[in-house]
């Protein structure tokens, strides 16, 4: 048996993180992503690589099949090896490192989308529940997430002022990246001062909803070096599920992320910077705790989702920033999360590393 | 409280979401032009394929399209069907002809409306034009063109279809 | 190429489902249309409302119902200060995680009072029934406070 192939990240790029797309349709926004990744690799379109793989919702702008769209930017002709996840395309990653492993492939286009401008979010999200018992009550995931951050509070585990803190320090960083949508100091004593909207969350607790796209290119290790690019390893992915009865989760806890850290081998050495998929401030704290991440890890030193959150694509996007940290040499080991479902409930873990 | 008795084992669930699409820049340009009775392509830098209505992308290469290219409203008939069941809450009566068209100068399909024709008689390759509405009623749609009806033109054969100049059929010949 | 006004148009996108909803879920929902709630006992002994088809823990095929108490806990809650149109209240209200009693299983639902200092973690709640019971899960309008 030989061992499982390396992977490598070659190639990453995001656009900014907009609260409306507007005039763009998802072609236009997958397009420039896709150039950009095609670009840093010296690739002409999805024919030169091996397999491709997105991640995007049509719920999300009410658009049945809009994923198909989307292949509208790749150049599928003659036709390509090309495959879709309704998830955050950092399931797309995990999909196309399967499909290398299996010796299906040797490089993976991955790029996720979302206009969730379109919709409202947070009610959209409500029909991703059980359709017997939740679903029909419209239960939005804001308010979820605020029953969460109670039961945080309540046990001793968070404060609001720590949340307050978390969307400040998130703010603060995101002043650096210019793909960001909200940055800039703030006191906690001003994110303190504003009401509650869903108490005890305020506004500035919920990452704000952000369109766009991004995209990522990974294959071997070898095929890294004759392609001449920089590039980190990916050296341990791995993801987790909670059931879907919100009743029955410790949701002060994210056994998923503990177990998807392990399988992903996070112990297994310093952890530089860590970059975390949290789209509340308590979530942040609840997944700090959950990679048993200390002082000495940076925690979303590009703001997080908290500086914007693409939808579907901010999972990935938390690989790209950690991957563009190892190659810029800045570090040399990130670790990168990303969440689906409420709560929570599913999570994924990749530590990357310098070749 | 129910008068039911039996055991529940079905439930209604409907899921009613409201949203606000937008067209996209490429297909805004193209209804804003459509709006003026303007018919808009847009074609590929590397393939030159002409795409309308245009996307924004050209989807053989995976480039951005942005050379416009103004088309006329003849077209080619490259497939069809007769349809026998009517649309919902829509006024056209069946049987009507739904087909894909080639504008003359494009090199992919669209579906709309033919009239003004047998329908026993529609072929692939007839050649067909706009009938447009009343220039007061053109909006920013498809259906400012009413429908398409037959022209006194040679068929083009099936090899041709997708491949004329902008001049259409008689520039060809 | 001038650059094209923003061209939108509002939509509404509707899916007609009707679900079929096996002997679990309409052994609870047939309850609600008779104004009774029962869960489900998990291998662990604790009682699931509203009632799991398979354990969650051992994926185990669950058929033990036991009726449980139309008044509960809550365990915890947001107050809704701008309910959505979509939201079963159109006035502020909580949503709240509420253990019935019986139940060792929060379950998820709204809770009507007039104002948010009202409400407590550990505050006593009970059902309030819709006018028609139909086996729905909205059969259960909202829970209510009870009165010291
Ligand atoms: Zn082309």
């Amino acid at each position: 048996m030989t061992a499982m192939k390396e992977i490598a990240v070659v190639a990453f790029s995001q656009s900014d993180c907009l609260a409306r797309a507007g005039a763009a349709n998802e072609v236009e926004l997958i397009m420039p992503q896709l150039r950009a990744v095609f670009g840093q690799v010296g690739l002409n379109n999805a024919q030169d690589v091996d397999f491709v793989c997105s991640g995007s919702c049509d719920y999300l702008q009410g658009a049945a099949f809009a994923f198909v769209a989307g292949v509208d930017a790749l150049g599928a002709v003659p036709p390509i090896k090309e495959s879709h996840v309704e998830m955050d395309a950092a399931w797309a990653l995990y999909e196309s490192i399967l499909k290398i492993r299996m010796d299906q492939a040797e490089s993976a286009l991955i790029y996720g989308f979302a206009k969730a401008s379109a919709g409202e979010l947070p009610t959209v999200l409500s029909q991703q529940l059980d359709p017997y018992y939740l679903a029909p009550l419209w239960v939005d995931s804001v308010s979820l997430a605020a029953m969460q951050a109670r039961l945080l509070i309540e046990k001793g585990l968070a404060t609001e002022q720590a949340m307050a803190g978390v969307v400040a320090r998130a703010r603060k960083h995101a002043m650096v990246n210019p793909h960001a949508q909200v940055s800039g100091e703030v006191s906690i004593e001003t994110l303190l001062a504003a009401d509650t909207v869903v108490s005890p969350l305020r506004e500035s607790d919920c990452a704000p909803v952000a369109d766009g796209a991004a995209a990522m290119i990974i294959c071997t290790v070898d095929k890294a070096r004759e392609w001449g690019v920089p590039y980190a390893v990916i050296s341990g992915i791995d993801h987790r599920i909670e059931t879907h009865n919100l009743g029955m989760r410790d949701l002060t806890d994210s056994p998923s992320t503990r177990q998807a850290a392990a399988g992903a081998g996070v112990g297994r050495g310093a952890v530089e910077v860590a970059e975390l998929c949290a789209p509340f401030s308590h979530q942040e704290i609840i997944l700090t705790r959950a990679l048993g991440l200390g002082d000495d890890t940076v925690i979303n030193p590009s703001g997080g989702v908290m500086a914007g959150n693409l939808m579907m694509a901010s999972g990935l996007a938390r690989i790209g920033e950690v991957f563009r940290r190892i190659v810029s040499g800045d570090i040399s080991r990130g670790v990168a999360h990303a969440t689906s479902g409420p709560c929570l409930q599913h999570n994924l873990v990749a530590v990357l590393e310098s070749a | 409280m129910s008068e039911d008795t039996e055991a529940v084992t079905r439930i209604e669930t409907p899921v009613y979401l409201q949203y606000n699409f937008t067209a996209g820049r490429a297909p805004a340009r193209f209804l804003e032009r459509i709006r003026q009775g303007v018919l808009t392509g847009q074609r590929c830098p590397r393939c030159a394929n002409v795409y309308i209505p245009p996307r924004g992308s050209c989807p053989a290469c995976g480039v951005p399209t942005e050379e416009e290219v103004v088309l006329p409203d003849k077209a080619t008939v490259q497939s069809f069907t007769v349809v026998a069941i009517p649309i919902p809450n829509n006024p056209i009566k069946p049987p009507f002809v739904i087909a894909n068209l080639v504008l003359d100068g494009a090199n992919i399909s669209f579906i709309h409306l033919m009239s003004e024709c047998e329908n026993s008689e529609v072929h692939i390759g007839q050649r067909v034009q706009a009938v447009w509405k009343p220039e007061a009623e053109w909006t920013y749609a498809m259906d400012n063109i009413r429908y398409f009806k037959p022209i006194d033109e040679p068929d083009v054969p099936v090899d041709r279809i997708g491949r004329l100049p902008i001049g259409g059929w008689e520039d060809e010949q | 190429m001038a650059q094209p006004d923003v061209l939108s148009q509002a939509f509404e996108l509707g899916f007609t489902y009707t679900r079929s909803t096996g002997p679990v879920v309409g052994r609870f929902l047939t309850g609600l249309r008779d104004r009774r709630i029962f869960g489900i006992r998990a291998s662990d002994g604790r009682v699931i409302v509203p009632p799991m088809e398979y354990d969650p823990a051992t994926a185990e095929a669950l058929d033990e119902f036991v009726e449980v108490g139309q008044q509960g806990e809550i365990v915890s809650w947001c107050w809704v200060k701008q309910p959505r149109a979509s939201h079963p209240m159109d006035t502020a209200f909580a949503w709240a995680m509420i253990r019935l009693d019986g139940a060792d299983v929060p379950m998820i639902h709204c809770v009507t009072a007039a104002a948010e200092e009202d409400l407590a973690t550990g505050a006593r709640v009970q059902v309030v029934w819709a006018a028609e019971t139909r086996g729905y899960i909205t059969d259960i309008r909202c829970f209510e406070l009870i009165g010291e």
